[in-house]
């Protein structure tokens, strides 16, 4: 299991170093400094054995989380511990920064005690751990012994996402469909490999312990339905678009895998607040809402011509938002001169790239870019890579034509029904990783 | 500005404690200070205090010595700061361990406190104070915590009970917590039940005989039960458990894949991929035929491609499993090439473990796609990738053949981007292309000769030397092109050594007439001037094997090389079964079982899948190895060792065949059998010419009589031998076979061309045909027949060209020939005319072949027959012939024409001059007796031949010149 747990700044000094097995020495903080901070070379890897010792480690802006172990541990699960104590440490003080670590250091201490004993994960939830260990000190000693016990069977209960007697006046469910769509197309305009990536995103304030059942235009729930008859007429009629085919997803821990895995229907306890329900993925039938068409030029070796067009490919009414394309220009560019019919376009030479900007653009328009890109002239044998050119947008609908059907919410204890629970819901579509390449 | 700094620091003092300052105290005297400020009155002074220390602790400071005025603060009802105590305590009770004695109250205080959280803490932390004299006080209290009532408690009392483990062992044995641990896997509680098995994990693994898991039905029953209600950790915990189980038959195995196939849609990709693991274990005992299984399989795919939408470095965990998952299973990925396309912005890491994917992936109906990837993929920024790429593109040629054109042209346009270390690895993996279609991409040579100064990588110039000598024929400056590599061969790295030599011995084996002197450089380079054992042990070999019987020497030396595999890189097939049981962990990561990096005795257990059995048979997981280890995988790819054949390698099969990552073999057991092959080999290969065999060169015969038994003696009294041997005498030569020279040309005989020579081989006189097809269309059933010569010489069989001649297509035949056929005396003596058939005509044509190779092995007269000969035959038959500009000294001389069956039977000198007397006999009998004078500093020898068919005399004569000058 994990035998120590090391933050470091950028420079490679120690923030917190805390060590769980006995077979992890100081000097393991050392080694990870020497060969991996101050490596002259990239990172090649984000598992490092030195001396018979494994380091994992993530980067979160110019901090460095390294897990350390002489075993042969779960390194799926080292990971996914990491990343957790990042959304840990988030949720308790904001930014990972060096200040906000140093100021919060005792802080993380606790947490790290609390949240991995001898090296094992213990239950992570910034929702039960909340509830006694605060920034203002632990929690604790002036509890009665009721809410001291049910701190500890929150924490090591089923439900250990969500603590009992919650009470809301006004019950309300936030729904968010995000999707991203990702893209990579060949300069002939072949789609190469296109997916979205979606989450089911919620912020929950319900009173008490509801039940929640959610329901969505999935293939096979609505395959399944037709063949049982009557229901499914009404279900048809409503969703314009019928279903879509979702390849795979994964859940929160508060949805019961076994009942989704026998019966496809998403039930479940929320959390209180925000959390992310599921996450999912397609690959078929996606609605790209951008094409793009480059043209590049080389005219002579002292001088580029690009030519971008960009069409919508979306309904007329519905408007696309924080439109960027990026064009990427060799590193001997001298000087750019760019036309652009639409919004406004600049070189930036130190991301050696053309960077267009659209505030706003509709559905089933197009537009056009053209560029002169002057060239010094190189010795340089190296041919110029000719990265892809990417997208970045933002669009009020979901790509993969996911449709919530229903969100339903049942509390049998309290005396609120599904009816008196306000939801909104939301879809939001943005570009993933959107490349064309040229 | 000085001041500045200080006053904000000052008011951020004042008004808003901000813990960051704790990290600035660099001052003298600071322990002091601390020690004054731990041991005041007041509270918040006091937890200020203790909160500096363990900042200094943090970054390095040794603050050990406060250690009796930071236990001191440990009595208190501040939970934080109790806290912060034990922080330290953890640090440097071992360092302290007398002192740490003093905090043992407490600990068994709090393990009675009523708050369920402080009892937690308690057991917790004392768990992790490694000092022997505390751990017994402890027992007590952690018996206590275990039956607790509140679940928190007892989970922390379940990872307690592996922390004792960890300091004493004998302890938790003899206290009987291991059967209390036991007791928990059945408790109300999930979390409670997830940390015991993780505990019980732990100490099992280095118990490895105990039966302490003790698996059966019931138990993971409950296991499966806790599985759907525990945290996500605690998923992982039971899975990786699960994992070690092996079910009592195929039922068992599909019901508990049923139950654990949900956790696939887990949001936490650890508990995804120990389901996997789980699910890929149990797989293996399913019958293939049940509908559940392909269910499976399917079910499979869908996780694993959403695991590549997680953060980078999970991708990497997660790619490095897949490429375990693909080679164990390849039909589950088979159709998700697209999902490993690299995307630009990936990290390196990332990029390269999805590109051995793509190529383990690519098929014959993905292939257009893989190669267009591959391609934008060699224009890319970095290196390492852009070699891989290339590297993989020649993979794609060697594993779907259809691609294999495709491939070669694009690598010849990555040849003309000039990058050099695009060209360098383009060349490497064109030399594995020709292996794998021989006779079929030669046009590209050219192309890559044009290259050849660019390379400096010791990789790419082995494989364009291998591919010079591999295809000298076919190269007409190949004899120019490699000694340019001679001149600096001792700079070379010992790969691009063993090459040149290897590459120049075929050259010279093709073109004997032009590249002798570099094939002697060579010998000489390698075993004179080199430290290197392996290079003087290969020069020493070829050295022997052409002077005893060059036949054998190209029979070996140009021997057919087995095909290369189409897979290659694989993982053994022990290693993948144990790593596919290790998925998910740092083994699946590094590729590599667990005992390669971790040390004692944990993880040293070998885990294999369990076999394909009905039922009944009941096998634990400890001894799930030996009961299980037969089931081999189906149909398991050939691989070319990497290392393994060492006979292969010193026989040219040496161009290392495509990179393995795979562990090297055991090396000790290896090199034994090196040695052992290299000792019986040349036995075997010398020994039997050696014993006074009248081909044997004269170089060799200097030692004659100690050669056998030296030989025969252990392996190194013969290598010695063999270096002793070395010194000495020039080049030892075989028979004299004269350049092969165009006997029919192609205009005359309708596209088929014809060149060949005549040689001697083991006392069988062959006609080594060329037969190259320049007409359009294909060639067959070929016969050749000759017509009645002088020495009765025709075909002792037919002629052997089994395959038809396509169009361009070139083979070498040799014809062994017989002398009991019709005899007539031609005009010149040695003519011969042949005729030669195939589909389309037949065509003759006349050449003239050497005398030299009707001279027979036992043509060594005795010496008073050989006087008594000579004063016998009339001084009429004698004739005198000068051959000039002849450098050899006599015992060179004489050793060359030994090669040849020329036998020197006596050796005088008179006057500074040398007179040999040697023998012939022709196959047909008549004897040729010869004086040959050599005057040391004359170039010019005179030499004196009698024979009673004195018209042989001539072509005996040519044959001393062809000799003697070549």
């Amino acid at each position: 299991m994990i035998g120590g747990l090391f933050i470091y700044n950028h420079k490679g000094e120690v923030l917190i170093s805390r060590v769980y097995r006995d077979d992890i020495g100081r000097n393991a903080v050392d080694a990870f400094r020497v060969n991996v901070i101050h490596a002259r070379q990239q990172v090649r890897s984000p598992v490092t054995n030195i001396a018979r010792t494994s380091f994992f480690h993530v980067k979160r802006s110019n901090i460095w989380l390294a897990a350390v172990t002489k075993q042969n541990v779960n390194a799926a699960m080292v990971f996914e511990f990491l990343y957790k104590m990042c959304d840990v440490m988030a949720s308790y003080f904001g930014k990972i920064s060096e200040e906000n670590i140093k100021n919060n250091f005792v802080l993380i201490y606790e947490l790290l005690d609390e949240i991995l004993d001898f090296g094992y994960p213990q239950n992570s939830e910034t929702g039960a751990l909340k509830t006694f260990i605060t920034q203002q000190g632990i929690k604790g000693q002036f509890q009665t012994k009721e809410e001291q016990s049910q701190i500890t069977s929150q924490v090591t209960g089923q439900i250990g996402w969500r603590r009992e007697g919650i009470k809301y006046r006004r019950n309300e469910l936030f729904l968010d469909v995000l999707e991203s769509v990702n893209l990579l197309m060949s300069p002939q305009g072949q789609v190469l490999s296109a997916h979205v990536s979606g989450r089911v995103v919620m912020k929950s304030y319900l009173s008490g312990m509801p039940e929640c059942k959610f329901g969505m235009n999935d293939k096979i729930v609505i395959d399944k339905a037709g063949k049982g008859g009557v229901t499914n007429e009404a279900g048809k009629s409503t969703s314009g678009k019928q279903s879509i085919a979702i390849d795979d997803c994964t859940f929160n821990q508060c949805v019961r895998l076994s009942k989704f895995d026998s019966e496809r229907s998403i039930s479940f306890i929320p959390p209180d607040g925000d959390y992310e329900l599921m996450r999912y993925r397609t690959t078929k039938d996606i609605i790209l809402p951008f094409r793009v068409i480059p043209l590049v030029r080389e005219v002579g070796r002292t001088k580029l011509e690009v030519k971008v067009v960009i069409k919508s490919n979306f309904k007329p009414s519905l408007l696309a938002q924080k439109i960027e394309v990026r064009i990427p220009t060799p590193l001997n560019t001298s000087g750019v001169q760019v036309i652009c019919m639409k919004g406004k376009a600049k070189y930036k030479a130190s991301e050696n790239a053309i960077v267009w900007k659209i505030k706003r653009m509709a559905g089933m328009k197009e537009s056009q870019i053209s560029a002169e890109i002057e060239l010094l002239p190189t010795n340089d044998k190296k041919k110029w890579a000719r990265p892809p050119i990417s997208m970045n947008f933002e669009v009020p609908f979901a790509p993969s034509g996911l449709k919530v059907r229903y969100l339903k919410v049942f509390e049998s204890k309290l005396n609120y029904s599904d009816h008196d629970v306000v939801k909104w819901v939301r879809y939001i579509g943005r570009s993933g990783i959107y490349e064309t390449r040229c | 500005m000085e001041w500045a700094n200080q006053l904000c620091e000052n008011r951020q003092f004042g008004s808003k404690m901000t813990d960051s300052k704790y990290f600035t105290t660099t001052k003298k005297g600071e322990i002091f200070e601390l020690k004054a400020e731990l041991n005041s009155d007041k509270k918040e002074k006091k937890k200020e205090a203790v909160k500096k220390v363990i900042a200094s602790m943090t970054v390095g400071k040794d603050v050990s010595a406060l250690f009796p005025d930071v236990v001191n603060c440990m009595q208190t009802d501040n939970l934080e700061l109790k806290k912060l105590v034990y922080l330290y305590l953890m640090n440097y009770a071992k360092s302290q361990p007398d002192m740490a004695i003093m905090a043992v109250n407490t600990f068994v205080k709090d393990c009675e406190d009523a708050n369920p959280l402080i009892r937690a803490l308690a057991v917790r932390t004392m768990g992790c104070i490694r000092v022997d004299k505390i751990t017994e006080y402890l027992c007590e209290p952690l018996r206590k915590c275990l039956k607790d009532e509140d679940p928190y408690v007892r989970k922390t009392a379940a990872v307690c009970v592996a922390k004792l483990h960890d300091i004493n062992a004998q302890l938790v044995e003899d206290q009987g917590f291991l059967d209390t641990l036991k007791d928990l896997i059945s408790d109300s509680n999930p979390m409670v039940v997830a940390n015991a098995v993780a505990a019980l994990s732990e100490i099992a693994e280095s118990h490895p005989n105990s039966n302490l898991l003790d698996l059966n039905p019931q138990s993971i029953n409950k296991l499966l039960t806790a599985l759907n209600e525990c945290t996500e950790w605690g998923q992982i915990f039971i899975l990786d458990c699960l994992a070690n189980y092996t079910p009592r038959d195929d039922r068992e195995s599909q019901s508990i894949c049923e139950r654990v196939t949900p956790r696939l849609s887990h949001a936490n990709s650890a508990v995804v991929l120990s389901a996997v693991k789980v699910l890929m274990k149990f797989m293996e005992m399913l019958p293939k035929d049940l509908d559940y299984y392909g269910t499976l399989l399917k079910k499979l795919a869908p996780p694993l491609v959403t695991l590549l939408s997680a953060e980078p470095e999970l991708q990497y965990v997660a790619l490095r499993n897949i490429n375990l998952i693909v080679q164990k299973r390849p039909e589950i990925l088979k159709h998700e090439m697209k999902v490993f396309f690299v995307k630009y912005n990936d990290p390196i890491y990332v990029k390269l473990e999805k590109l051995d994917i793509m190529i383990r992936l690519a098929s014959q109906a993905n292939i257009a796609q893989v190669l267009a990837e591959l391609k934008e993929y060699a224009t890319e920024v970095d290196v390492d990738f852009v070699r891989k790429a290339v590297r993989a593109i020649g993979r794609c040629a060697i594993k779907v053949e259809q691609s294999a054109e495709r491939c070669v042209s694009t690598l010849l346009d990555l040849i003309q981007t000039k990058v050099n270390y695009v060209v360098q690895e383009a060349i490497v993996v064109i030399k594995d292309i020709f292996r794998k279609y021989p006779n079929k991409y030669e046009s590209v040579i050219a192309t890559l000769c044009e290259n050849l100064d660019s390379l400096d990588e010791p990789e790419a110039r082995a494989a364009m030397i291998w591919i010079v000598g591999e295809y000298a024929e076919r190269i007409d400056n190949a004899d120019e092109l490699l000694e340019s590599f001679l001149e600096g061969f001792h700079d070379e790295s010992t790969q691009v050594q063993l090459q040149l030599l290897t590459a120049i011995v075929k050259l010279f084996l093709k073109k004997p007439t032009e590249t002798q002197e570099l094939v002697q450089q060579v010998l000489s380079l390698a075993t004179q001037d080199s430290d290197n054992p392996d290079l003087r042990d290969r020069g020493y070999i070829y050295w022997r094997l052409l002077s005893t019987d060059p036949v054998a020497a190209k029979e070996v030396v140009l021997a057919e090389k087995p095909l290369i595999s189409e897979e290659t890189d694989l993982i053994e097939p022990t290693l993948l079964e144990e790593l596919i049981c290790h998925i998910g962990t740092l083994a699946s990561v590094y590729h590599k079982p667990p005992s390669a990096f971790v040390e004692g005795s944990r993880g040293v257990m070998h885990k294999r899948l369990p076999a394909r059995t009905g039922s009944g048979e009941s096998t634990e997981s400890p001894d799930v190895g030996t009961a299980a280890g037969g089931s081999a995988p189906e149909a398991a790819p050939s691989i070319i060792p990497s290392q393994g054949d060492l006979l292969g390698d010193l026989l040219n099969l040496d161009m290392a065949p495509p990179t393995t990552t795979g562990p090297p073999p055991p090396n000790t057991g290896m090199q034994m059998g090196g040695m052992d092959l290299l000792g019986g080999g040349l036995d075997s290969l010398l020994g039997g010419d050696i014993g006074g065999s009248p081909a044997m060169g004269a170089g060799f015969g200097a030692a004659p009589a100690v050669m056998p038994a030296s030989l025969n003696a252990p392996v190194g009294g013969g290598l010695g031998d063999l270096f002793d041997l070395g010194g000495g005498v020039g080049m030892p030569m075989g028979a004299y076979i004269p350049p092969k020279t165009v006997w029919l040309p192609a205009m005359k005989a309708k596209g088929l061309e014809i060149s060949g020579t005549f040689a001697r081989r083991a006392g069988v006189i062959q006609m080594e045909l060329i037969l190259t097809n320049k007409a359009m269309s294909v060639m067959t059933d070929f016969a050749i027949q000759f017509n009645r010569n002088s020495f009765g010489l025709a075909p002792a069989g037919p002629l052997q060209v089994l395959t038809p001649l396509g169009p361009n297509q070139t083979i070498e035949v040799s014809l062994p020939l017989s002398t009991v056929g019709p005899v007539m005396k031609m005009d010149p003596l040695n003519n011969l005319q042949v005729a030669v058939k195939n589909n389309i005509d037949v065509f003759y044509f006349s050449c003239q072949y050497p005398i030299s190779m009707l001279f027979v092995e036992d043509g060594k007269m005795e010496r008073q027959v050989f006087l008594a000969t000579w004063k016998d035959i009339p001084n009429d038959n004698e004739s005198q012939f000068q051959i000039k500009d002849c450098h050899l000294n006599s015992d060179a001389a004489s050793s060359k024409l030994q090669g040849s069956n020329i036998f020197t039977i006596a050796k005088r000198t008179v006057e500074g001059q040398d007179m040999l007397y040697m023998s012939i006999k022709l196959s047909n009998g008549i004897w040729v007796l010869a004086e040959l004078r050599v005057q040391a500093g004359n170039p010019n020898y005179t030499i004196s031949l009698k024979c009673r068919a004195p018209e042989v005399s001539q072509c005996v004569f040519q044959c001393y010149e062809a000799v003697l000058k070549n």
